[in-house]
């Protein structure tokens, strides 16, 4: 499942918000706090793990102290799974 | 004689329980202030200046997130007599160290001799100081406790005269915090006057909403001061919570029944296109009269896209307005009349473009260019050519204005101030045409790059990827370009390297956008690395941003 939701989620990142789809992200490649997502895309994002993954992250919880990369992101939103 | 001390005397005996703020906060209920509590809080930060020594007139700069702490330091400011001025806080993109220079550089120029900040920043703006500078306090807002009524009258700032600065604006970045803009208490106090009278503000009918930055004019001006001064309700949302959450004006809108906001050409996009449906199930947007777009190039597109995806909610297309201003006529030089669409001129592209002419004509290839409006009450706007003639009507030139609420200076910029003038005119730099009073606005200053609202200067994005290695100092070059989704600027940047190697390549381009992101929390949309000489240079060796601008859009766009 891990690598079905990196996948998904990296998609969405290179294609939507970064608009570089030969673009590759690395699992522990910074995103928020490196700027790679600014914040206008911030929503997009949390848009799209609510619709498509059916997770809700808070727009409180939108800054690179709750996920900075794809691993982390990964993680909260399996740990939401599991909640 | 008339300051804002006296103002808040005012209010403070006639509406002492009326609620002036209501502060919205991220995952906390709302929180109202009224002006007996703001003075009370605010009187603690004036005591404070006043016992460590910092007396009216000199300058206190505030690095605090947007939110109560930052309201009651500024008010201090004022009640002491001192000039406040915000600084942006550092966000988790920015690099501390880059943020620390720009910290020392504006100190060097603005001379603060205190700054307000959090115990957890303490040791950052430290680190900025030097034995030798200007600034003899830090002052910690957790330190703030208790709270009593004081006696205005006996207050520094209620002696200030009017012609005193009050306070100070900043642009971001390294070049625009160079530049501090100076306002006096009378060109704030005529700039209010002038505008609430265009806007016919009711204090007992009016609610301003508002999520803009209080580091900017618009934000700081419209949405800060004069509501509060003005005695008109204010709903005060931090810009890094309606970006990540923007349905969150809508919601204060209807919950507070909200008269008048202002936003950026951007945001009339970004919230047409960001709030999901769920969001909006109880809004009631009926009550709004007047969203202003300011600061930005306005578009007609935007308006029409909030209009479409708003309408059902009660949005009604008249209120959406347009507005001409700069930090240094205060804020507003023109306004377009309320409840009423601005006017839309259509005017033939090719002639606008090679004659610098806007002639009208619905035929052919045509561009529609929307209103600013006429000047406000105590400004004059006049269009100009190279040589400082006016232009009749119709005339492409340089836009001057000439006011009762002109900045008193460029702090410590004597050099700069008097290069903003001629002839007792203020040359913005911008571009626009007049009909029959009426401004159209075509372009701005030179080069500069507004994004989201905020000014960008490219000199500044220019020198971070500089610092890459890989390319040709030198041989950078940064621009902004429209894009109609967004309805704000993308900024692109050139650079030319020697390498060949694709996978290098894509290196530099991700080390220049990290660069540039972490010394200015500006994203780059594009990098491109083009091979050596392929930037155009001017006869005395120095990019030209505008050609190589109008290459990229030939090369790149045009297929």
């Amino acid at each position: 499942m891990d690598n079905e939701l990196t996948k998904k989620l990296s998609g969405f990142i290179v294609n939507s918000i970064l608009k570089q789809p030969t673009r590759t992200l690395l699992l522990t490649e910074p995103l928020i706090s490196s700027g790679l997502i600014d914040s206008f895309s911030l929503v997009d994002l949390a848009v799209f793990v609510e619709e498509e993954l059916g997770v809700h992250i808070d727009d409180s919880e939108l800054n690179s102290s709750t996920f900075d990369n794809l691993e982390q992101l990964v993680d909260l939103i399996k740990a939401r799974y599991s909640e | 004689m008339k300051n804002f001390t006296n103002l808040l005397f005012s209010l403070l005996n006639e509406n002492s329980e009326k609620n002036c703020i209501y502060v919205v906060q991220s995952k906390l209920p709302d929180f109202p202030i009224t002006y007996k509590s703001l003075i009370k809080k605010s009187s603690w930060y004036a005591n404070k200046y006043k016992k460590l020594g910092i007396k009216p007139g000199e300058v206190i700069i505030l690095i605090l997130q947007h939110g109560i702490d930052l309201i009651y330091a500024y008010f201090g400011a004022i009640l002491n007599g001192s000039i406040p001025s915000i600084l942006p806080f550092l966000t988790e993109k920015l690099l501390p160290d880059r943020y620390r220079n720009d910290l020392t550089a504006l100190i060097a120029i603005t001379k603060p001799t205190a700054i307000v900040t959090y115990g957890d920043f303490y040791e950052e703006v430290q680190s900025a100081l030097s034995k030798d500078d200007s600034v003899r306090e830090i002052i910690l807002v957790e330190e703030q406790k208790g709270d009593s009524l004081p006696e205005i009258s006996k207050m520094g700032g209620f002696f200030r005269d009017e012609n005193e600065i009050a306070l100070l604006q900043h642009s971001s970045g390294s070049t625009g915090l160079q530049k501090g803009i100076a306002l006096s208490h009378k060109a704030v106090i005529n700039q209010m006057e002038s505008y609430e009278a265009i806007l016919k503000l009711e204090p007992n009918k009016d609610v301003i909403v508002s999520w803009l930055p209080l580091y900017h004019d618009m934000g700081l001006i419209a949405c800060f001061l004069m509501p509060i001064l003005r005695n008109v309700p204010l709903v005060l949302l931090s810009p890094f919570d309606w970006v990540r959450a923007p349905y969150k004006l809508m919601e204060s809108v209807t919950k507070y029944k909200g008269t008048l906001t202002w936003l950026p050409n951007f945001a009339y996009n970004f919230c047409a296109m960001k709030i999901r449906d769920r969001f909006l199930e109880d809004i009631d947007l009926s009550s709004w009269r007047a969203v202003i777009n300011c600061s930005e190039p306005t578009r007609w597109e935007s308006h029409n896209m909030f209009y479409e995806r708003f309408k059902e909610f009660g949005l009604r297309e008249e209120v959406l307005n347009t507005c001409y201003a700069m930090a240094e006529n205060v804020f507003a030089v023109t306004q377009s009349p309320l409840n009423t669409k601005p006017t839309i001129d259509e005017i033939i592209r090719s002639v606008f473009q090679t004659e610098q002419k806007a002639i009208p004509s619905v035929e052919g290839e045509t561009i529609r260019m929307l209103s600013a409006g006429k000047p406000i009450a105590g400004v004059k706007v006049k269009i100009i050519n190279d040589k400082g003639d006016e232009l009749t009507d119709r005339l492409i030139g340089q836009v001057a204005i000439k006011s009762n609420c002109m900045l008193s200076e460029y702090y410590n910029r004597p050099d700069e101030t008097q290069n903003a003038f001629l002839g007792g005119w203020y040359l913005t730099g911008d571009y626009g045409y007049l009909v029959e009073d009426e401004l159209f606005i075509t372009g701005r200053k030179k080069d500069l790059i507004i994004v989201g609202g905020k000014n960008v200067y490219p000199q500044d994005i220019e020198l971070l990827a500089m610092e890459i290695s890989g390319i040709y100092p030198g041989r950078v070059v940064a621009f902004g370009l429209f894009n109609d989704t967004t309805g704000t600027e993308d900024v692109i940047l050139i650079a030319e390297t020697e390498e060949k190697d694709s996978q290098i390549k894509y290196e530099i381009a991700n080390k220049i956008r990290q660069a540039v992101t972490t010394g200015s929390a500006i994203a780059l949309r594009h990098v491109l690395l083009v091979e050596k000489k392929w930037l155009i240079k001017t006869s005395s060796g120095k990019i030209a941003r505008s050609a190589n601008r109008e290459k990229y859009i030939t090369t790149f766009q045009n297929g």
